[in-house]
């Protein structure tokens, strides 16, 4: 189809020879109407690559790019002996580790139940509910999350002290937080990744079933030797694109349920709320974009690694 | 008929449990708006309030506080938002599907590098800084979200599935290039930019990453972003007197707090029909294909 169907021989040739002048001249209207596009994405993405330059510099905002002074390493420097680089750097990766873990077996093991079930409006009702958490904010949760657990008024300190306990002042607590965290990103996620996952199962050809169940295999046989292989590629492709990112933190998250919290950051502060705060708390944006860049090289590093164990060890599922 | 096991049963009732897990705490702040203030300092939060009351809903819809301004706030982004980039990302996507524009596949991986290398925050900061998108109601809407590629291969992909013969003789009846684009390709093309529309409208109404960068001046802040700064002052405070006893003026009461994320939440109850609809398809559609 080189050049349209609509397009006799001739014309096909007249294109080819010609470069892209010709192509717009023809095409005055299509061409006219993806420049937007073109000019955003020229603008808010290509000019900003040489932004990175500035993590080698100390940006003055006056000076810009230019005239700023090039300082070598020195941001890096400042970061990697600083005690926040293996706290933030841990705290992202460990925290998107249990998100991925907990959340992706959770929404398989939800797939398959609701899979299994034959009643439609449960299944259909059950999903709504499921499904309405994931189209909140994160500061709408933080309110949900707090009426349980705030100190003076929240659920869980009441049922503690009907039970003749102590109250606990759950947001001095770092310890218990990865644990909160992994609790929310379920509630709002799970709903979200079991339909995609159902969509996936109900992909599979009903005859497979049918074949197994003819065969004399049970319900239980069908799903561990069909069910759950035949999903799997969705399930690897899912996980390793949340490996790829497993660098990069949800500031969303993170941010509206922590906040300026500063007593959980042992447990919650990950690598964008700390440049975050780089940028617009302290004001240091060539530290901000070092740190930023760090992430950026581990997380390019994290997607080539994750794709090259899938494809060695499960040819199906790798992403390229 | 299938007997009713015992494996039946207890995947009825993790199913049942887990929404009942995802239905609480929204209940409990529907409930907690509808409390009655007093009951709350005594009893503290409660799916059985002694009293209900509107006391709250009251407050925000006479003025009390500036929720209201913020609702405004968002709902104008929201709008404009959502149509200006419904249409950038509509509209590139067509010249990405037709057949006749030859450097459509290279346009298309002008698009997608930057999907894939991002700059991170810091420069796009810059950028918009340097665009005096800062601290005006354009910073609310131009930048982050007014584009995004992976919507627009989503129109892309269901604009290209549609087959060729219409396009061919739409071309032979004497249509152009526009007439082909507005009254054919756009018109059948409704699902999928419906879908579109509930994502970028979804994002702009839960922003407020844009506000937290970009806006200093209070009165532009979106509803979402007035709610974070609404809890992380009276948390601060909560913590403060908890820990020193100190001791300060009156706080937003706790039934105002809960009914300003209910009211937050509304548009979306309004839409989840429709959010249901499309919006899950696309996901669905987007990451199982995609």
């Amino acid at each position: 189809m080189r050049g349209g169907g609509c397009l006799t021989m001739q014309d096909t040739k007249l294109i080819r020879r010609n470069g892209l002048i010709k192509d717009i001249r023809r095409n005055k209207f299509s061409y006219l109407i993806i420049l937007p596009a073109l000019i955003y994405t020229f603008i808010f993405s290509y000019c900003s690559y040489p932004y990175i330059l500035i993590a080698f510099q100390k940006y003055n905002y006056e000076k810009g790019i230019f005239g700023s002074e090039w300082v070598g390493l020195k941001n890096f420097e400042f970061f990697f002996l600083s005690r926040k680089a293996p706290e933030v750097t841990w705290n992202t990766i460990y925290l998107n580790f249990l998100f991925i873990i907990t959340g992706t077996m959770l929404a398989v093991v939800i797939a398959i139940m609701l899979n299994e079930l034959k009643c439609r409006i449960f299944v259909k009702n059950t999903q709504s509910i499921m499904l309405f958490p994931n189209y909140l904010s994160w500061v709408v949760v933080s309110y949900m999350l707090y009426s349980f657990f705030s100190t003076e008024h929240g659920i869980i300190n009441k049922v503690i002290e009907a039970f003749g306990g102590n109250r606990v002042n759950w947001y001095i607590q770092p310890n218990v937080w990865p644990a909160i965290l992994v609790l929310m990103r379920i509630w709002k996620g799970a709903g979200i990744n079991a339909v995609i996952f159902l969509a996936a199962i109900t992909g599979i050809d009903e005859f497979i079933f049918q074949a197994a169940s003819i065969d004399g295999a049970n319900r239980w046989q069908q799903i561990w030797h069909i069910t759950i292989p035949l999903i799997m590629p969705t399930v690897t492709i899912m996980t390793l694109l949340a490996i790829g990112k497993i660098m990069y933190g949800d500031f969303g998250m993170i941010y509206a349920l922590i906040g300026d919290n500063g007593v959980l950051y042992p447990t919650t502060d990950i690598i964008d709320t700390y440049v975050f705060r780089a940028l617009r708390k302290i004001g240091d944006p060539s530290h901000a974009m070092a740190i930023s860049l760090f992430q950026s090289a581990v997380g390019f590093l994290m997607v080539y690694g994750s794709n090259w164990v899938t494809r060695k060890f499960f040819s199906e599922g790798a992403l390229y | 008929m299938k007997k009713f096991s015992m494996g039946t049963f207890l995947i009825y009732l993790f199913v049942t449990l887990f929404s009942i897990f995802c239905f609480l705490p929204m209940l409990l702040t529907l409930i907690v708006s509808f409390s009655d203030e007093m009951s709350i300092m005594r009893k503290g939060y409660s799916f059985f309030p002694e009293k209900f009351s509107v006391q709250a809903y009251r407050l925000i819809f006479q003025g009390g506080s500036n929720v209201m301004q913020g609702y405004a706030i968002s709902t104008f982004v929201t709008v404009v938002g959502t149509l200006l980039a419904l249409l950038i990302t509509g509209l590139a996507a067509y010249t990405l599907s037709n057949k006749n524009v030859k450097y459509r596949n290279a346009m298309s991986l002008y698009f997608f590098v930057t999907m894939v290398f991002s700059a991170g925050v810091v420069p796009w900061y810059m950028i918009c800084r340097a665009l005096k998108l800062y601290d005006n109601i354009f910073a609310l809407i131009i930048p982050n979200l007014l584009f995004n590629p992976f919507n627009m291969f989503l129109i892309k992909n269901f604009m290209s599935s549609l087959p060729d013969a219409l396009r061919e003789s739409a071309t032979i009846d004497g249509a152009n290039d526009a007439y082909i684009a507005l009254r054919i390709y756009f018109p059948l093309s409704l699902p999928v930019m419906a879908t579109v529309g509930l994502f970028y409208g979804l994002a702009y109404w839960n922003d407020w990453w844009n506000a937290i960068i970009l806006v200093d001046n209070r009165n532009l802040y979106p509803v979402q972003f007035l709610l974070l700064q609404l809890k992380s002052q009276i948390q601060m405070i909560r913590d403060l007197q908890y820990l020193g006893g100190i001791t300060t003026g009156p706080l937003p009461s706790e039934s105002v707090k809960m009914a300003t994320a209910i009211i937050t939440i509304g548009p979306i109850v309004l839409l989840y029909p429709y959010l249901q609809k499309y919006f899950v398809k696309g996901l669905v559609v987007g990451s199982v294909k995609g």
